[in-house]
């Protein structure tokens, strides 16, 4: 999963998937479509990523309804937490190394 | 499934985002650097409100300096008049608290809905929407402490005691808006601290509500709103 090079994490390569990771880390709880208006995503691509990310055990889905919709959450998992932080320790490294 | 206990937010978020604030203000236009600044405008954009408008404290301002200046100059004229001639009588009294209130809820709804105006406006000029999870958490977070100053007000004057009511709004506002500062732009927080500051110097000069008020709701809104516009918005 680890780029050997860097430290950089594979799954973080992609925008919408480190933007995902970014609102969670900051926010205790997020439905599908707050991300979806804050990371400006079509559906389908959001869903794509979320399950990405979901079978990496960084983030938990919480199924819920309000009435008759569906209203599905997000949480991040420690699992998560650790990678989303390993993967900003290796930016760091990376910008302060190119100084 | 992942059958993992959940993360809770608390001291390793800030901590992680002061980290990718401090590496987003170096300057390299590095793939690393934009990544970090992605993260960055992403920790925000879902944590706190920034369509906020400059120009609703202006106009909140505007209305609440009209009402002021209206009860000045035609309410208590026309009150006094009456006083003066007749001396204290309860039709007339009662006359004045009613205006009085009605007056003070016509400021509320004017300010309210035009700070409302501006800011929809300008959260559709930046594509985003007025209805979202950080809108909310402002919205709640403010409407707590007004709501329970609102009511500490009502009794207030469900006792008969009016002495207190401008003291008394100017604190609770100002806690709410020293509140409503973790959820969206911070210098709402200093706009908060001086109202109630005035608040508490109300207290000492209890006939003079009518000015606290029109400095507190009036000038203080239209100079925050100015600041802020020209700090945020005039660029836009």
């Amino acid at each position: 999963m680890k780029n050997p090079i860097n430290g950089l994490n594979k799954v973080f390569d992609n925008r919408i998937r480190l933007g995902v990771m970014s609102i969670l880390v900051v926010n205790e709880e997020i439905s599908f479509n707050d991300l979806k208006q804050m990371l400006e995503v079509t559906d389908g691509n959001l869903a794509t990523h979320l399950v990405s990310l979901e079978e990496n055990g960084y983030l938990k889905v919480h199924k819920g309804f309000i009435g008759r919709k569906t209203n599905t959450t997000y949480t991040i998992t420690r699992t998560g937490q650790k990678a989303f932080t390993d993967h900003i320790t290796a930016l760091e490294n990376m910008i302060r190394g190119i100084k | 499934m992942v059958m993992e206990k959940t993360w809770r937010y608390g001291k390793n978020g800030i901590t992680l985002r002061l980290k990718v604030l401090f590496m987003s203000f170096q300057n390299q236009p590095t793939e690393e650097l934009k990544d970090v600044r992605h993260i960055r405008e992403m920790m925000e954009r879902s944590s706190r409100f920034l369509s906020l408008s400059g120009l609703s404290g202006v106009s909140a301002g505007v209305f609440a300096l009209a009402g002021a200046f209206y009860t000045r100059h035609y309410i208590f004229p026309a009150y006094y008049n009456d006083y003066n001639r007749t001396g204290y009588d309860s039709v007339s009294f009662d006359w004045l608290r009613m205006t009085l209130l009605w007056v003070a809820s016509l400021v509320f709804f004017l300010a309210l809905a035009s700070a409302f105006y501006f800011t929809w406006r300008r959260s559709r000029k930046q594509g985003s929407s007025l209805w979202n999870i950080t809108s909310r958490r402002l919205f709640w977070n403010t409407a707590i402490p007004i709501a329970a100053g609102a009511c500490f007000i009502i009794g207030m004057l469900w006792h008969n005691e009016w002495r207190f009511v401008a003291p008394a709004s100017l604190m609770f506002y100002g806690l709410a808006l020293v509140n409503a500062s973790k959820y969206t732009l911070t210098d709402i927080r200093y706009l908060g601290l001086s109202e109630i500051a005035l608040g508490l110097l109300n207290m000492f000069w209890i006939g003079y509500g009518l000015y606290f008020w029109a400095f507190g709701f009036g000038i203080l809104h239209i100079l925050y709103g100015i600041i802020m516009w020209v700090k945020y918005e005039r660029k836009s």
